[in-house]
C-alpha cells in the first residue's frame, strides 16, 4: 500500500525533538486524563491503541493487510484468561503466556500466508484465523459461547493488587507506552527501513540482495506478538475472553482503526483506535446498527479518505511547507 | 516556428493537392506521470499519404501516437480528425471516429484464437476488409485460425495486428515499429501489405527505425527529438538528407 | 447392506451429495469471484453478502410479493445484478487504478454494511423458505433416496457454472472480457467500450451469487450470517485454485465440496476446517496454488 510521505516529515531522525515530546505529551496525557475520562474506558482504549500500533507495523510500514489479526489478538486473551483461571498464575505469566501463543500462531500462519503475496495473502490470513477460530469454538478450554469468564485478575509480581482501578491503569498504561515505544524504534531502526522498502518496492529490495521472506515473516511475528500483549491486557481489564476476540469481524475493526488514524503513520492507531472505540461505545446506546455503521464508514474512508486523520493532518502540512 | 512552417511553399501546396489535412496536431503536449514527454508536436497528414516519424530511440515517437490516440490522458493541445477536434474523446470512441491503432507490443491476446484476435476490433465503417479478403491477403492466419494467437511467430503476430485493423474500415492507422526484431521476408511481406492499404485510401502514420523501410512506402517524413517534431520533408528530398539522417538518427 | 470403510453406503452417498451440493456453492460463488477479479482485478469481499441478498430477495418476493421460486430465480439475480452495477458505476470504479488492496476493503466494507443491515431488520436467525412444489419430495435411485431439490440443485449450478464457461471461452461478448483481463487499454483502443463491460462484468458476478442464493435458500435458511460464513471458505477455495482459470475455480469448487462432505463421514470434527487444513498443504506444497495461472 501506498505510504504518505509524511512519515519521513514529521519523524525524521533520532535528533529530531518531536518523537521525545509527542512521547512525552503521551505520558503526561495518560497521568492527567483519569481525573476526566473513566479510567476503565481509557484502559480498553489503550489496549486497541496497542492493537492498531502494532497491525500498523505490518500494514502502514511493510505493506502486508492480514486480515486475520484477531487470531493473535483473541488467542492471547483466551490463553491469558485460561492462565488466570486455571492455572492460577501471576498477571505478568499469565500475559507472556498469552504472547507467546501469539507468536508462535503468528509464525504458523505468518510462514503460510508469505508464500503468496497481496490479496491472496490477505485471503490466507483470513482463512487460517478462521480455522482458529472454529477451534476455539469446539475446543473445551474456551467455554464455547460462554468465553471465559470469573477470574481475578490477580496479583502483579505477587505484590500489586491488579483489582485495584488505579494499578491496573498504571500497569497497563506503562505497558502500552512501552510498547509503542519498541514499535516506534524497531520502524526507525535498519531492520525497519527494509521493511519500508518492501512496502515501497518489494522487487527492488529483493534485488538488492534482501532476504525479504525473513524480513516480512520477522514484521508478522513482532505484530502478531505485540497484537497478542493487547488481547491479555484486554482479558486482563475485562476480565473477559470470548469468541468475538477470535471472530473476522474483530480482525475487520482493527483494520478499520488504523485506516481512520490513518495508515504508516505512528500517531494514526492511537486517533483511529480512539475514534473507532468512541464511535462503538456511542453507538451502542443509540440504537443503531453498529455494523452497518462500520461498513459504512470504511467504505466511505476507502473511497474519500484513504490517508486518515493523521495522513490527512500530515500531507495539509506538507503542502504548506512546498 | 512549427515545423510545417519551414516546409517550402511549394512542398506545402503539392501535399493533399490543397485540400485540408485529414489529421492535424498541434502543439500535443504529453506528461508521463511527472515525466514532460512531449514538449508541443506539430504534424499532419493528409488523406492517403503515409507519414512516418523518425528519430533515436526515447524521444518521444511511441509517445506520440499514443497521445494522438488518447492512450495517455494527461495531454494538451490540438488533435483534430476530419476537422473535429478528438481531445475530449473517451479513449473507446476514437476508433468509432476513424483510427485504428497497433502497438509495438503487437498486442495479440494469448487467451484467444488467431480469428478471435482477428475479428475482436469492431468494425467502424462499411469499407473495411471483409474476413475473406483478409484470409486471401494473408492465407497463413487462414491456415491457423484456431490456434491460441500468441502460439503464432513473431511475424506472423505483425501481420494478425495489422490484418485486425484492415477489417476495422478505420481510415488512419497509427503503426508502432512493425518491423522492429522480423526478418527482411517478413519486413517485405510488410511492405506490400502497406501498399496495398496505400491502394485502399487508408492514411498511415508509421513510426520506424528503418527508414529505407520506410522510403519504399513513405510520403512524407518528420523527424523528432527530445519530444518536438525538429525537421519535415517529402519522401522526394530523402536521397539528399540521408546521410544528415544517418547522424541525426545515430545509425 | 453394502459397506465402504466401515460406513453405510447409503450414508456415504447421502454426505457425497450434501458435499457435492456445497461443492455446488463453493463453485458457483468461486466462479463469480474468478470472473469479477479476472476483468476489474477488485477481490469482492462482498460476493457472500451478496450471495445473502439474493436468498433475502426471493424470501421478500415470496413474503411481500407472493412471487413464488420460479419467479425468484429470475427476478433475485436481476435485482441483486443491478444494485451490482449500480455499485461498479458509482464507487467501484474510483478504486480502479488503486493498490488492489483498497478494493477488498471496500468491498469488505460494504459486506459489512449488506450484512448489518438486514440484521438489523431480520434478526440473526433464519428465515424458512420451502422449496417449490415441484421439487418437493424424493426419488428413489436404488444406491440412495435423492431428495429431488438437492438433485436439482446439483443440475442447476452444473448448468450455470457451465454456460458460464461457455459464455466466456465460446461467445463474442467471452472474446471481449478474456482480451480486455489480458490488456483493457488495448481493447478500448479498439472501439469496444470497457467500462460498460467492467459494469456489466460485476453485475453478472454479483447474479450469479444471487441465484445461487435462490438456490440456497430452500436449504438452509435465509439468514443475514449466511453470507460471511460461505465467503471465508471461498476464499480458501480460490486460494487453493487460483482466480487466473474459471474452469479451474468450478473444478475446484466442486472437489472441495466433495473432500469437506466425505470428512464429514470419516472425521466430522475436522469438517469445519478440512478446506483450509488442504489450504495450507497446498501453500506449502505448490504456493502458486493448483491451476495458479495468476500472478
Amino acid at each position: 500500500m501506498s505510504a504518505t510521505h509524511a512519515d519521513t516529515i514529521i519523524m525524521p531522525t533520532r535528533k529530531s525533538p518531536v518523537p521525545v515530546i509527542s512521547f512525552a505529551g503521551l505520558v503526561l496525557a495518560l497521568v492527567i486524563l483519569p481525573t476526566f475520562v473513566y479510567p476503565v474506558f481509557l484502559m480498553k482504549l489503550l489496549c486497541f491503541v496497542l492493537f492498531a500500533a502494532a497491525f500498523n507495523l505490518l500494514l502502514g510500514y511493510t505493506g502486508l493487510l492480514s486480515f486475520g489479526h484477531a487470531a493473535f489478538f483473541g488467542g492471547a486473551a483466551y490463553v491469558t484468561a485460561h492462565a488466570l483461571k486455571v492455572w492460577q498464575i501471576t498477571p505478568e505469566l499469565a500475559i507472556l503466556a498469552g504472547v507467546v501463543t501469539a507468536i508462535v500462531l503468528g509464525v504458523i500462519i505468518g510462514v503460510l500466508a508469505i508464500r503468496r503475496q497481496g490479496i491472496y495473502f490477505a485471503m490466507i490470513t483470513l482463512a487460517m484465523a478462521q480455522m482458529f477460530y472454529f477451534f476455539c469454538l469446539q475446543a473445551p478450554f474456551t467455554n464455547g459461547e460462554d468465553g471465559i469468564q470469573g477470574f481475578s485478575r490477580g496479583n502483579l509480581f505477587g505484590i500489586i493488587d491488579l483489582n485495584e482501578t488505579m494499578n491496573l491503569y498504571y500497569f497497563i498504561a506503562a505497558l502500552v507506552v512501552l510498547s509503542l515505544i519498541l514499535i516506534w524504534r524497531i520502524v526507525y531502526s535498519p531492520f525497519g527501513q527494509i521493511l519500508r522498502a518492501i512496502r515501497e518496492n518489494e522487487q527492488r529490495t529483493i534485488s538488492l540482495g534482501y532476504s525479504v521472506q525473513r524480513f516480512k515473516l520477522g514484521a508478522f511475528v513482532m505484530s502478531a506478538g505485540l497484537s497478542g500483549l493487547a488481547g491479555a491486557l484486554k482479558a486482563l481489564l475485562f476480565q473477559f475472553a470470548t469468541l468475538a476476540d477470535v471472530a473476522w469481524q474483530m480482525s475487520g475493526e482493527v483494520i478499520l482503526m488504523t485506516l481512520i488514524g490513518g495508515i504508516g503513520t505512528m500517531a494514526g492507531p492511537i486517533v483511529g483506535a480512539g475514534v473507532l472505540v468512541g464511535m462503538q461505545n456511542f453507538l451502542a446506546t443509540s440504537g443503531l446498527p453498529v455494523t452497518m455503521v462500520l461498513g459504512g464508514t470504511f467504505m466511505i474512508c476507502v473511497l474519500l479518505f484513504r490517508r486518515g486523520i493523521v495522513g490527512e493532518i500530515l500531507h495539509l502540512l506538507e503542502r504548506r511547507k512546498g | 516556428m512549427t515545423a510545417t512552417d519551414t516546409l517550402t511553399a511549394s512542398a506545402k501546396t503539392a501535399r493533399g493537392g490543397g485540400a485540408a489535412p485529414q489529421l492535424k496536431v498541434r502543439n500535443l503536449e504529453a506528461w508521463y506521470g511527472e515525466s514532460h514527454a512531449l514538449h508541443g508536436v506539430d504534424l499532419d497528414i493528409y488523406p492517403g499519404e503515409t507519414v512516418t516519424l523518425l528519430g533515436r530511440n526515447g524521444v518521444g515517437k511511441t509517445t506520440t501516437l499514443r497521445a494522438i490516440m488518447g492512450i495517455i490522458r494527461k495531454r494538451k493541445g490540438e488533435v483534430e480528425f476530419e476537422q473535429k477536434s478528438i481531445m475530449r474523446l473517451p479513449l473507446h470512441r476514437i476508433a468509432r471516429a476513424g483510427i485504428g491503432f497497433v502497438p509495438e507490443e503487437r498486442g495479440i491476446f494469448a487467451s484467444l484464437t488467431v480469428e478471435e484476435n482477428l475479428t475482436l476490433p469492431p468494425v467502424v465503417a462499411g469499407d473495411g476488409m471483409s474476413l475473406e479478403q483478409i484470409y486471401e491477403l494473408f492465407p497463413n492466419l487462414l491456415e491457423r485460425r484456431s490456434s491460441p494467437g500468441t502460439k503464432l511467430s513473431g511475424g506472423e503476430q505483425q501481420m494478425l495486428a495489422i490484418a485486425r485493423i484492415l477489417r476495422t474500415g478505420v481510415r488512419l492507422i497509427l503503426l508502432d515499429e512493425p518491423t522492429e526484431g522480423l526478418a527482411p521476408v517478413i519486413v517485405q511481406r510488410i511492405g506490400e501489405v502497406l501498399k496495398v492499404l496505400k491502394t485502399h485510401g487508408v492514411s498511415v502514420l508509421l513510426v520506424e527505425q528503418n527508414f529505407r523501410f520506410a522510403s519504399r512506402i513513405a510520403d512524407h517524413f518528420y523527424v523528432m527529438d527530445h519530444g518536438q517534431v525538429i525537421d519535415s520533408f517529402p519522401v522526394s528530398e530523402l536521397p539528399s538528407r540521408t546521410e544528415a539522417l544517418n547522424t541525426a538518427l545515430g545509425v | 447392506m453394502t459397506t465402504i470403510f466401515g460406513v453405510a453406503l447409503p450414508v456415504l452417498m447421502g454426505q457425497l451429495l450434501i458435499g457435492l451440493i456445497n461443492g455446488s456453492f463453493y463453485a458457483l460463488l468461486s466462479l463469480g469471484l474468478a470472473v469479477i477479479f479476472g476483468l476489474l482485478r477488485i477481490v469482492n469481499f462482498a460476493h457472500g453478502a451478496f450471495y445473502m441478498v439474493g436468498a433475502f430477495v426471493a424470501w421478500m418476493l415470496l413474503s411481500y410479493a407472493g412471487v413464488g421460486y420460479w419467479g425468484a430465480l429470475f427476478l433475485a439475480p436481476l435485482a441483486v445484478g443491478v444494485l451490482g452495477m449500480v455499485i461498479e458505476r458509482t464507487m467501484l470504479r474510483a478504486l480502479y487504478g488503486l493498490d488492489h488492496l483498497y478494493g477488498l476493503l471496500f468491498t469488505f466494507g460494504l459486506a459489512l454494511l449488506l450484512e448489518g443491515g438486514f440484521r438489523h431488520f431480520y434478526g440473526t436467525s433464519g428465515l424458512p423458505y420451502a422449496a417449490p412444489e415441484a421439487l418437493r419430495g424424493a426419488t428413489n435411485l436404488g444406491f440412495m433416496v435423492l431428495p429431488n431439490y438437492r438433485g436439482w440443485v446439483v443440475v442447476a449450478s452444473l448448468v450455470l457454472c457451465f454456460g458460464t464457461w461457455a459464455i466466456i471461452e465460446k461467445t463474442k461478448v467471452g472474446a471481449y472480457l478474456r482480451a480486455a483481463t489480458e490488456n483493457s487499454t488495448l481493447v478500448q483502443a479498439f472501439g469496444v467500450n470497457v467500462p460498460l463491460l467492467l459494469t456489466l462484468t460485476y453485475g453478472f458476478g454479483c447474479a450469479l451469487a444471487g441465484i445461487a442464493g435462490v438456490l440456497a435458500a430452500p436449504l438452509f435458511q435465509v439468514s443475514p450470517l449466511m453470507g460471511s460464513n460461505i465467503i471465508i471458505v471461498v476464499f480458501a477455495v480460490v486460494v487453493i485454485g487460483g482466480m487466473g482459470s474459471i474452469l479451474g475455480a468450478i473444478v475446484t469448487g466442486y472437489m472441495l465440496g466433495i473432500v469437506e462432505g466425505l470428512c464429514k463421514v470419516f472425521y466430522p470434527e475436522a469438517a469445519n476446517i478440512v478446506v483450509f487444513v488442504i489450504m495450507a498443504i497446498v501453500l506449502l506444497l505448490r504456493p502458486a496454488g493448483l491451476f495458479g495461472k495468476d500472478s
